[in-house]
């Protein structure tokens, strides 16, 4: 077996990641070249940390050799337990703390606008990505991760979840497929993770085996926290299963349409208009709401677009889908405002509900606001977005005592 | 030689001579007044120039043997060739080739393009740089490899300096864009225009030679003129004076990062609830990605709202031409432009007017443009807890910028810095900032990704502020949360010798940086 090991990334464009190369030793004690960034200031304690970290594995003979890019502790301790791990095979976890803030729970139906994908071997991208106040934070071991580095992600990824603060966006992982996805999901389940996001899904099978491996997971280490569900449909034959996907379970919370492998499954160009997936899309859509769980689109590739992103949005909103992946921060607010009810919407319900309210008081099922009938479901649908306009703030729960001067 | 040393009124412990030459150790804001009259240069006679006002001579070498260098003089350069300035690195060249020793260096900035002169530091042409310096200059002085003691000034204080006389230049090379043979010159026109060359102004009236130097020689007059001829004693023609597309970049772009433009957007809308943007609003941003940013979130608030700027002091950028041609700002008045649509600008729009620093930053003089700015953005390496700046030195001990005009920028109304909270693992906000640059009374709000500190002592602002839906926090509670997350980071250790001086607006010395101890 190989003695020398190397986990991370270094280069000129990396920042704030670290890579690590360990060669374990017969003799010679503990040797740490360390070339940083920050050495004056943190040259020190990063060595201190590696030895902790050496200490732990009963490493007391290695040479180590650091080339630091500004990486935080939890980022360097996962760098050197995936190196250590590749040589010895150890399962041995080191664990940073816990933040107590990170210890929330969420609900099936909370609001699930935007999720933000982040690649989960780059730490860089993690640090803030809970100041941009996305509903979700995706953290990504399936197809942002290059299959020789999955191992070291998902020690990343663990790591980041017990020590970044997302400041209350949902805590997501998206899991690899077969048995890479139940490696993922033993490294993950135990740290608070609220959603798994299961990729190519194309049957309930598939749902009830990742669900199993959950419980196991679970009732091994004593979890009780719950972990919803959120598979993407992402082919032919995961479109024509949706529904069954969608009641498999009630931890099945949302159904994800992903439409870069979709068109390529079904041999077709994925176009902006989207005609090739229209489809598909409402069949999803459909499915979701007649599980009464949340539909979700797909992301809009090009960050650079924004007026491109809102047009899309303003177009799903309108298929019925309630919230869209992202792929960068500045997509998120552009995203928010396009499925929240916009003025004249919120005005209209408004009127609606309370004209609506006046007529029942005198005996009337029926009302006419203008031209318009209103009957029960036209109100049922002005109560809904009312209500979501008071989730979103932009509305105050007692706006009937001052509506009409909004 | 150990030279005597006091506690400033900052609590810095400075020495009270640098160079030689005795030095008055900071007492306070606006505490040091100075009496006695301005420095001004010889009596000159026009009977010893030529009567035709043809001051054109062969190259740079005889111009340099024709003012008479010598050992130890000044030689002041300003620098608005940025970094394709061709000029400067050639003088101290021609300098070592004539043998000449022990010069005093005065930029008023230098660039990285200006790193070949340490050759000239090590072989003894030059004694000392008075003036910025950043990148290997940096790292040399900090390591104390220069022989003299840096002293770094703000764009306000030197041309305080120059003008008290506290430095007496003696020789000063002023390149520009186009001249005429008289002197007379200015920033725009030829090969390598740069807008404006509004440094070199007090080089020009206070130095004992002068000489231009340029690569678009024209008929006289050279108009408008920014450097007028009377103060030239030599022009020199050259094939080149700088490398056109590093002298003002193609263009400047707003940041990218998503961290960086969070900052931006919670800055205007601090701006926009504090009241302290609204119409008629004065303002100054710098070129840095996340100013540039700010200024165009402050732009589309002006439009939204129908108000308009009274006028923006530049280093102007395409944002602000942008707010200048579409309305949202009566004027530009400018020292330094930093992109093409910004020297375009200046050559055809008569409400972008160069506005020369002597005239706008100097603290000995009967008014300050700063103090007339409502808004005020600047940066800073490090910002302590009594909101105390750094500029000059990163956390790990290097020199690596310069002042430029962040110290007379502090008097401006409302002095604003948003910082990310850490940049790669290293705390911005410090117990006490590793160089002194800018007292903490002086600055009045940080604006961080993780939130927003006012200072104490701005009660008008916290009071106004408060439930305003802000992110409000004290800075150490923001300290506390960047340590949580990257540890506390140690101190660089420093050694005795003092190698740059940092000295304030008035030209009182505010702190001195010390030698790094290298050998960890």
């Amino acid at each position: 077996m190989s003695k020398i090991a190397t986990a991370g990334n270094a280069g000129p464009k990396v920042r704030s990641d670290c890579e690590i190369t360990i060669e374990i030793r017969q003799k010679g004690g503990i040797a740490i070249n360390l070339k940083s960034k920050v050495k004056t200031l943190f040259g020190e304690s990063i060595k201190s940390l590696c030895r902790e970290v050496l200490d732990f594995y009963r490493i007391r003979n290695a040479v180590l050799s650091i080339d630091d890019s500004g990486a935080l502790p939890f980022v360097i301790t996962a760098r050197l337990e995936a190196a250590i791990r590749k040589i010895t095979g150890t399962e041995m976890e080191f664990l940073p703390e816990m933040l107590k803030e990170n210890l929330y729970a969420t609900t099936p139906d909370r609001k699930r606008f935007s999720r933000l994908y982040l690649p989960g071997n780059n730490p860089g991208l993690m640090i803030n990505a809970g100041l941009h106040s996305a509903h979700g934070i995706i953290l990504d071991l399936e197809d942002s991760v290059a299959p020789g580095k999955k191992d070291e992600a998902r020690i990343l990824v663990r790591n980041a979840l017990r020590q970044i603060d997302f400041r209350g966006a949902e805590r997501m992982v998206r899991i690899n497929q077969g048995q890479t996805g139940l490696k993922d999901l033993q490294c993950v389940v135990p740290h608070n993770v609220n959603l798994i996001l299961i990729p190519k899904c194309e049957t309930a099978g598939q749902i009830s085996q990742t669900l199993e491996w959950i419980n196991e997971i679970r009732s091994g280490k004593k979890i009780r926290n719950r972990i919803f569900l959120m598979p993407i449909i992402e082919s032919a034959m995961g479109i024509e299963n949706c529904f069954e996907i969608a009641r498999a379970s009630a931890d099945v919370v949302a159904l994800v349409i992903g439409l870069e492998d979709f068109t390529a499954d079904m041999g077709v160009q994925r176009t902006p208009e989207g005609t090739e997936s229209l489809f598909a899309r409402s069949r999803l859509v459909i499915a979701a709401k007649a599980a009464g769980i949340q539909p979700i689109d797909s992301v809009f590739s090009d960050v650079g677009d924004l007026d491109g992103l809102k047009q899309n949005v303003l177009k799903s909103k309108a298929l019925g889908f309630e919230g869209m992946g992202c792929i960068h921060p500045r997509q998120i607010k552009v995203i928010h405002a396009g499925y929240s009810p916009d003025d004249t919407e919120i005005d209209k319900s408004m009127k609606i509900v309370l004209a609506f309210e006046e007529a029942s008081k005198n005996g009337l099922g029926v009302v006419a606001l203008g031209t318009k009938m209103i009957d029960a479901p036209v109100v049922a649908r002005a109560k809904r977005t009312i209500e979501m306009a008071v989730r979103l703030g932009l509305v105050n729960s007692r706006w009937r005592e001052t509506a009409g001067n909004r | 030689m150990a030279v005597k040393t006091v506690i400033n009124a900052a609590g810095r412990r400075v020495p009270v001579q640098i160079n030689g030459q005795p030095v008055v150790p900071f007492m306070g804001v606006g505490k040091h007044r100075p009496s006695g009259r301005k420095y001004s240069p010889p009596i000159t006679s026009c009977s010893d120039f030529p009567s035709d006002g043809n001051k054109v001579v062969g190259s740079l070498e005889e111009a340099l043997r024709k003012c008479g260098l010598r050992n130890g003089m000044t030689i002041s350069t300003h620098h608005h060739l940025r970094d394709g300035d061709l000029i400067s690195n050639r003088i101290f060249e021609l300098a070592s080739t004539m043998g000449v020793k022990d010069l005093v260096w005065f930029p008023s900035a230098s660039f990285p393009c200006n790193d070949p002169v340490i050759r000239y530091l090590e072989d003894g042409t030059i004694n000392r740089i008075e003036g910025s310096m950043n990148g290997p200059l940096g790292r040399f002085v900090s390591e104390g490899r220069m022989k003299g003691t840096a002293v770094l000034r703000s764009h306000g204080g030197r041309v305080q300096a120059i003008q008290d006389g506290e430095v007496k230049i003696d020789i000063a090379v002023l390149v520009a864009p186009t001249a005429d043979p008289f002197g007379n010159a200015k920033g725009t026109g030829g090969q390598s225009s740069c807008g404006v060359i509004g440094y070199g102004k007090a080089d020009s009236m206070f130095a004992t030679k002068v000489i231009v130097v340029t690569d678009n020689l024209v008929d006289f007059p050279c108009y408008p003129m920014e450097i007028e001829g009377i103060y030239v004693d030599c022009v020199v023609v050259v094939d080149k004076i700088g490398i056109p597309e590093k002298i003002v970049s193609g263009t400047t772009e707003i940041t990218k990062s998503p961290d960086r433009i969070l900052i931006a957007e919670l800055t205007a809308s601090f701006l926009e609830k504090s009241g302290i943007l609204k119409d008629g609003v004065t303002m100054q941003a710098g070129a840095g990605g996340t100013s540039l940013a700010i200024a165009v979130f402050v732009h589309e608030i002006l439009k939204s709202k129908g108000w308009k700027s009274k006028f923006g002091f530049g280093g102007s950028t395409k944002y602000m031409v942008k707010m200048l041609e579409e309305g949202q700002m009566g004027y530009i008045l400018d020292a330094q432009a930093f992109d093409l649509d910004a020297v375009k600008s200046v050559e055809n729009n008569p409400n972008h007017i160069p506005y020369p620093v002597y005239n706008a930053y100097n603290y000995h003089s009967k008014g300050n443009l700063t103090s007339m700015m409502d808004i005020m953005i600047l940066g800073a390496t490090e910002v302590d807890l009594n909101f105390n700046g750094n500029v000059v030195t990163h956390s790990d001990g290097y020199l690596l910028h310069g002042i430029g005009g962040w110290q007379n920028c502090l008097h401006a109304r409302n002095v604003i810095l948003p910082l990310p909270l850490f940049r790669d693992r290293i705390p911005v906000i410090v117990d006490e900032v590793t160089t002194l640059c800018g007292p903490g009374d002086l600055i009045d709000v940080v604006i961080t990704e993780r939130g927003i500190a006012i200072n104490p002592l701005r009660k008008d602002l916290v009071k106004k502020l408060k439930g305003s839906g802000l992110p409000l926090r004290s800075l150490s509670e923001l300290k506390d949360e960047a340590e949580r997350i990257c540890g506390k980071p140690q101190k660089p250790h420093f050694e005795d010798k003092i190698v740059a001086a940092i000295k304030w607006v008035d030209g009182t010395v505010i702190d001195v940086v010390r030698k790094l101890r290298t050998s960890l």
